[in-house]
């Protein structure tokens, strides 16, 4: 699989039958806030989110192969600056403000941390969400007195759009990114850091980038989602489920593939949204065991079982050579 | 001015000195081998140069200029590339995609993607892998990875280039093509510094030799010096 | 003693190994020589558990272990030092060599045998308190093999043991093999030097593309046209 340039993506007919299912589906997705049932809207924003969120963590964790559970810090964030500028500026800025935040937030940790390797960095993006959370907590109970705050009204339409495009343009730079030689370095970082870098690959600066940049979708995701429940707080906006469950979808899905993270994450929040409202109590509980079962059975997740059949069916292996 | 050398290098691992006060100088073109007993600190001299380890004393200066103290991706880009003793290849990518990655970073120059895979093409076939380029690196012979790593550091187009025992583990034919390999690198205007234990190799290519021991330069002088000299023998040739 | 029937291995589709047979008697040091990807680490790994045969069967001492998981294989008194020496890495180098004995009759003899690794590797006691992973490339293989010669076994299985170290020591090494053969061990040697293996090997086999091409008595071989132009370059 040699790089593909942006032209040959173009010119190649092999993308030209799914880049025209897809632009089909886009236009019926957009479409649907005029003429589908309400409902629709508002549960799509939610699995929208979690693709974004997903997708997100895959950018950096996949490649790099350290796994963050950062992604609630930089989603919190997102809710944050929605709680705190939404009635002062327009939407579309504050959305963009509730990226950059988190993706500063990123460069700092980033540069800070990224040496620590395997499970050390993992504790220490988790033990990052303790702290934003019970910081803000505090801020909240000493300075404002109250805790949590309104965040502005927004109508689930505008809402289902915005999810829409952030959506669209995180699995597409995930997918740029991905095919350009800087997938291809993160790539490289992640099996041999050392060797990596003595070609000439800057190893921090490609990690910290990465990192900024999918914290810019899950935080911008986040200024978006607040304006939907109206009333947030540190413990609703720092939620660690949103930290664990887009690892678990990544995983179910196959963290090698695209589209197996995005299918992975549609799946997931499709389960979690049917459960929730027909077993409120167990939901919990089926989820574990569809992650028991899909680590124990399906370690490339769902995306390994589409390739082994399609190995299966064009044969072929290679030999030692 | 030497392309490359070093003064008083040393570096420290716990109360141990790997590398202990090394001068050591290599001449633009030359081939010049680094040989010694196993543990004796060579790949960690490697290390130093190629800023993999950062020294404890001493300096370490690259067409000139002082490189101590620099990250390994900054000296790649100055033009000093080497290959690992462990190989450490890109294993779950083609093989062409290792050699693609040194053709883009290695260098300050803005590549094409296609011309990007047509350079990688070509340094396949300079090192014999020509067949082999969409292949999993891991799928690879081990000799073949060690090719791998060699045209991966080629594409970085070094001027300096450090190899660490590319035949260890090659029979007889494999050794006399990879000596035939590391005088084609040099006909390129590469100069080469390779650390060997195959001694028909070193023996036969090398223009100069520098012999460590405990973390110490013992020698240094040419082939048939190196051969004679009764340290040397009795501390790592053995006959 | 270790005796390999018409085997046949795969990596998964691929197959490896075609209709190998060989055998090493007791006391022998029999060679398995052959260039890379011909197929010697994967028979290694066969015949030491590590890989399961799709057909044929390995025996030892008459007893068929291709079905046995590797530790109970070292339990009967096989030892494999792989390629390139793989240590413990977080371990002392006394350490590494305590894991080698860990079978229960090596285990009661662990103070001398240690004498013994010492003797033949000085250089592994002047590093015994070092972490295995602070050692050269080099040292790894010699710690690996001290490791094996500790676990005190009738078969030792070598491969590639001359892997990255200095002349002066691929000389002792050799040496050291045929020092175990006169403790009364068995060896099967696997090697690129092809040259020092025959000289010290009684028996060798050439491996080729998977299949057995060559066999026999080592001085005959040495003088074989095949062997000396393949392998050795002459």
């Amino acid at each position: 699989m040699i790089q593909l340039s942006w032209a040959s993506i173009r010119a190649s007919k092999s993308y030209l039958i799914p880049g025209i299912i897809l632009l089909v589906g886009l236009i019926v997705l957009a479409g649907l806030p005029s003429f589908g049932p309400k409902y629709s809207v508002i549960f799509l924003s939610t699995i929208f989110m979690y693709i974004v969120l997903t997708t997100g963590w895959v950018m950096f964790s996949g490649p790099t192969r350290q796994i963050s559970l950062a992604t609630a810090v930089f989603f919190g964030i997102g809710i944050y600056i929605a709680a705190i500028l939404g009635k002062h500026m327009p939407l579309l800025v504050m959305v963009l403000i509730g990226g950059l935040a988190s993706s500063v937030m990123a460069l700092l940790v980033g540069s800070l941390t990224l040496r620590l390797k395997g499970v050390y960095f993992t504790i220490f993006t988790f033990g990052l969400l303790e702290l934003i959370k019970n910081a803000i907590n505090w801020y909240e109970v000493t300075f404002t007195g109250t805790r949590g705050r309104f965040v502005v009204v927004v109508d689930n339409n505008t809402i289902y759009l915005y999810m829409l495009a952030i959506t669209v343009l995180t699995v597409l730079t995930a997918f740029l990114i991905r095919r350009s030689k800087y997938g291809l370095a993160l790539q490289s970082i992640g099996e041999q850091e050392e060797a990596a870098a003595h070609i000439g690959i800057n190893v921090t600066l490609m990690k910290v980038s990465i990192f900024a940049i999918s914290a810019f979708f899950m935080g911008a995701a986040g200024a978006v989602m607040a304006t939907r429940w109206t009333y947030i707080d540190p413990f609703m906006a720092f939620n660690m489920n949103y930290s664990f469950t887009p690892v678990l979808m990544a995983i179910f899905g196959g963290v090698g593939q695209l589209g197996g993270v995005v299918s992975g994450a549609i799946i997931f929040a499709y389960l979690e949204q049917i459960l929730i409202t027909k077993y409120p109590f167990y939901y919990m509980l089926v989820f574990g065991i569809v992650m028991v079962v899909s680590v124990l059975f399906l370690p490339n997740g769902l995306a390994g079982v589409v390739k082994n059949w399609r190995a299966r069916t064009t044969g072929g292996r290679y030999v030692r050579t | 001015m030497f392309v490359l050398e070093g003064q008083g290098v040393t570096k420290y691992f716990g109360g141990l000195a790997a590398v202990s006060d090394v001068d050591f100088h290599v001449d633009q073109g030359e081939i010049v081998g680094l040989i010694g007993p196993n543990g004796a600190g060579k790949t960690t001299l490697f290390g130093l140069i190629s800023a993999a380890l950062v020294p404890n004393s001493g300096t370490i200066r690259f067409k000139g200029e002082n490189i101590t103290g620099l990250r390994p991706h900054q000296i790649c880009k100055k033009g000093l590339a080497r290959t690992f003793q462990s190989v450490k290849v890109f294993s779950d990518m083609p093989v062409i995609n290792n050699v693609v990655l040194g053709v883009h970073f290695g260098t300050s120059e803005r590549v094409k993607a296609a011309q990007a895979a047509n350079e990688a093409d070509r340094l396949l076939e300079f090192v014999g892998l020509s067949g082999r380029a969409m292949v999993p690196a891991k799928d690879l012979t081990l000799v073949n990875q060690k090719l791998l790593e060699v045209a991966r550091a080629l594409a970085t187009k070094p001027e300096v280039l450090l190899l660490d025992e590319i035949m260890a583990g090659l029979n007889s034919t494999e050794i006399t093509q990879a000596m035939e390999l590391v005088s084609k690198i040099r006909a390129q205007g590469i100069t080469i510094f390779m650390i060997e234990h195959v001694m028909k190799a070193i023996m036969s290519v090398c223009d100069r030799i520098m012999v460590l021991d405990h973390g110490k330069k013992i020698a240094e002088g040419t082939p048939q010096e190196i051969a004679t000299s009764k340290m040397v023998v009795e501390v790592y040739l053995g006959e | 003693m270790l005796e390999v029937r018409d085997l046949n291995t795969h990596y998964g589709k691929v197959q490896a190994l075609w209709d190998i047979s060989l055998e090493v008697n007791e006391g022998e040091i029999v060679a398995l020589v052959g260039s890379n990807g011909a197929g010697k680490t994967t028979l290694v790994n066969t015949i030491s558990g590590l890989l399961k045969p799709s057909s044929g069967s390995v025996s030892f001492l008459d007893k068929r272990i291709n079905s046995l998981p590797a530790h109970v294989i070292v339990e009967l008194g096989i030892s494999y030092v792989p390629q390139g020496g793989k240590v413990f890495p977080e371990m002392t180098v006394r350490e590494n060599m305590e894991m080698g004995a860990y079978p229960i009759r090596a285990w009661k003899q662990k103070d001398a045998t240690f004498e013994q690794v010492y003797r033949i590797f000085p250089r592994l006691k002047e590093r015994e308190k070092q972490l295995a992973r602070t050692l050269s490339g080099g040292e790894h293989q010699m710690l690996a093999i001290g490791r094996a010669l500790m676990s005190k076994p009738m078969l030792c299985i070598f491969d590639e043991p001359s892997y990255g170290l200095a002349p002066l020591l691929v000389k002792e090494m050799f040496q050291t093999i045929q020092n175990l053969k006169e403790q009364g061990i068995t060896i099967f040697l696997i090697e690129q030097n092809v040259r020092r293996s025959l000289e010290i090997a009684d028996r060798a086999y050439v491996l080729e593309n998977g299949r057995v091409c060559l066999q026999g008595d080592c001085v005959e071989l040495l003088q074989s046209d095949h062997v000396r132009k393949a392998y050795m370059g002459l």
